[in-house]
């Protein structure tokens, strides 16, 4: 089996801060990280390849340069390969461009049984890619995957999570799996996957190596325009009730009453 | 020194393993029971960290002495102890077999002892030679194809859980009139092996230390590592290794120790402001960041040094000898800045003091460090 794992290098939101005059993100300084929902999914495939001997695990990235750190990380936990698609024309990409020329990215990289990414990245968090991926390539999906039940010949039965459950379904493959980070705990690297992360060549694609016209990717292929962002203010107070244990329980109902929670 | 993005990444394992198994719950567990968990033992391994420098074709990592010291570090920085399980296979006992064994030897013991199937402590120190590891009184008497061990090793870390023991002995005098000390690896199963009891230790508790006592120990020829008396070479070989990685221990907790006085510093107000707005506080905390970086640089640079093939010897010893010194220092003043609260239970500068205390006495002292040092600059 062949399984393509999608993933993005984001900004760990742990450590941003918002500039409080422009409302905007203050990138400098902030370490990026493997998204972590694609080391969920990424996770998935190298158990697949656990299970399944033979089956390759290959890593593709859109991004800048720097990117390349990321996928060196998931080669150090067992990826085959990893494919970073990187241009200036690729830059201010929204999700809608960015899946186009990550099926680009993909067609390149040929056949496959699976493509798995992340359910969300955490900086953009729109849950976008990995569907409008599938409708690219006229895959089926299922997304919020939180375990495969069983591969079968031709399809795969997974379970993808809901709110108050999980639905059962049989997807044919080939197909796109969205990972959540119930599904599974992603492995450490390894000491020599570190090392021979770094023996191997990460080839670099641009507009030219995938086929792509540039008039179809980065902004020039970008619908969406951020109109305005900001801060929500920060909430008031809370206020801490005193008295009695059921004079306190009591205040508590006539409070929540008020504001016609109860 | 900069590091490059592989080490980088060796350092994002090694700080997200420590950080994501070695809770304080359990770090407290370990410090109440005295037992350091098997499972975590075992995922160090899988990681890799029990055999970083130990070539591939032996189950090893193919990784050199700059990862190993950022992993001892990082281990380290969150407990000292669990950066003792690091540093004993890739220093002392796994080393000797790496160093001066025989092809055969390797595959044996080296390939279980990085998978954490086996533990093999080192068998130096006696109860009367501890700085003076060279007069040795532990003897091996040739008998045929067998030698025959007596005698007493002191404070062996890992003793009491160990399947081997790389041992040193005496084995007669040579031509020269010297000593001719010889390493054996001896099988703890092997009949007159017995233990002391287990020592109750000032600090890195959950790491059990005793005795190994060898009474009529009929250890096979082919159980001798190296060439017959050059044993205290291979030894202070070994301990080259050992010293750095105590010197990334002492690193580690030295940060450690740095890390919580700045925390403590902006939780705590006494006089209405907070401990850090005080000056006397703040310049304690610049001295102690001055030091744990000067420290950094010199366990970089002898890993480097090691790496490159030269001689590691000063290097080690003077990483070593400053690590270690500085460390006790910055734990006894981030005990100071914690007041009280550092000298009770629940605080983690309690441990990380006691845990340090023994970095300037083991793999040789202090003051055998500036002999060392000045050996090397000396020519004696």
């Amino acid at each position: 089996m062949r399984i393509i794992v999608c993933v993005k290098q984001v900004p760990d939101t742990n450590e941003i801060k918002i500039d409080p005059l422009t409302g905007t993100l203050m990138r400098d300084g902030v370490p990026s990280i493997l998204n972590p929902d694609d080391a969920n999914a990424l996770e998935a495939a190298l158990r697949i390849k656990d299970e399944y001997p033979g089956t390759t695990v290959d890593v593709l990235s859109m991004g800048p340069a720097q990117a390349c750190y990321a996928l060196r990380e998931c080669l150090a936990m067992g990826a085959d390969n990893a494919y970073l698609l990187s241009s200036r024309a690729f830059g201010g990409a929204d999700t809608c461009s960015t899946s186009t020329t990550l099926a680009y990215g993909v067609r390149k990289l040929g056949d496959f049984d699976f493509i798995f990414t992340g359910r969300q990245a955490i900086d953009g968090d729109t849950a976008q890619v990995g569907p409008q991926l599938a409708q690219r390539l006229g895959l089926p999906i299922a997304t919020y995957v939180q375990n495969i039940r069983e591969v079968k010949e031709k399809t795969v039965i997974v379970e993808r999570q809901l709110e108050d459950g999980y639905q059962i379904l049989e997807v044919n493959r080939p197909c796109l799996l969205t990972a959540v980070k119930e599904w599974n705990e992603p492995r450490y690297m390894t000491v020599i996957g570190i090392e021979n992360a770094y023996r191997k060549e990460i080839p670099v694609w641009d507009e030219k190596d995938i086929g792509i016209d540039v008039q179809d990717c980065g902004l020039n292929a970008s619908p969406t325009k951020v109109f305005r962002s900001f801060t929500p203010p920060p909430k008031g107070k809370g206020e801490i009730l005193s008295g009695t244990v059921s004079e306190m329980a009591q205040s508590l109902v006539a409070k929540l009453m008020e504001k016609h929670i109860l | 020194m900069q590091l490059s993005e592989k080490y980088q990444l060796i350092r994002k394992l090694a700080r997200d393993f420590a950080e994501k198994e070695l809770t304080s719950e359990i770090l407290d567990e370990v410090e109440d029971t005295g037992v350091f968990p098997v499972d975590i033992q075992k995922k160090m391994a899988k990681a890799g960290f029990y055999g970083i420098k130990v070539p591939e074709k032996y189950g090893g990592q193919g990784s050199d002495h700059l990862a190993y010291a950022i992993t001892v570090e990082e281990i380290a920085r969150v407990s000292a102890v669990g950066s003792l399980y690091v540093n004993s296979p890739n220093s002392l006992g796994g080393m000797t077999i790496l160093i001066a064994g025989t092809e055969e030897q390797k595959q044996k013991y080296l390939r279980p002892m990085v998978e954490g199937d086996i533990v093999i402590p080192f068998g130096l120190t006696e109860p009367g030679g501890g700085s003076d590891a060279a007069d040795m009184r532990t003897t091996a008497v040739k008998d045929g194809d067998y030698y025959i061990l007596n005698g007493r090793k002191t404070f062996i870390t890992m003793a009491p859980f160990a399947d081997y023991s790389v041992i040193y002995a005496d084995t007669g005098n040579r031509p020269s009139g010297k000593k001719g000390i010889t390493t054996f690896i001896v099988d703890m199963k092997l009949p007159g092996v017995s233990l002391g009891k287990e020592e109750q230790k000032l600090g890195l508790v959950g790491c059990a230390t005793s005795d190994i006592i060898l009474e009529d120990v009929r250890v096979h020829k082919d159980d001798i590592i190296g060439e017959i008396g050059e044993g205290f070479k291979d030894a202070m070989r070994c301990l080259d290794v050992g010293r750095l990685g105590v010197a990334a221990q002492s690193l580690g907790v030295a940060q450690a120790c740095l890390d919580e006085a700045i925390k403590y510093s902006k939780e705590r107000k006494q006089f209405g402001k907070y401990l850090y707005e005080h000056q006397s506080i703040a310049f304690m905390i610049a001295d102690m960041a001055t030091k744990v970086k000067a420290a950094r640089e010199l366990v970089y640079d002898a890993a480097v040094t090691k790496d490159n093939g030269g001689n590691s010897t000063l290097a080690s010893s003077m990483a070593k000898y400053y690590a270690s010194e500085i460390c006790n220092e910055v734990a006894a003043k981030s005990l100071q800045i914690h007041g009280g609260y550092g000298f009770v239970r629940g605080f983690k500068i309690e441990r990380l003091y006691r845990d340090c205390r023994v970095f300037t006495i083991y793999e040789g002292t202090s003051q055998i460090q500036q002999i060392v040092i000045s050996g090397q600059l000396l020519g004696r």
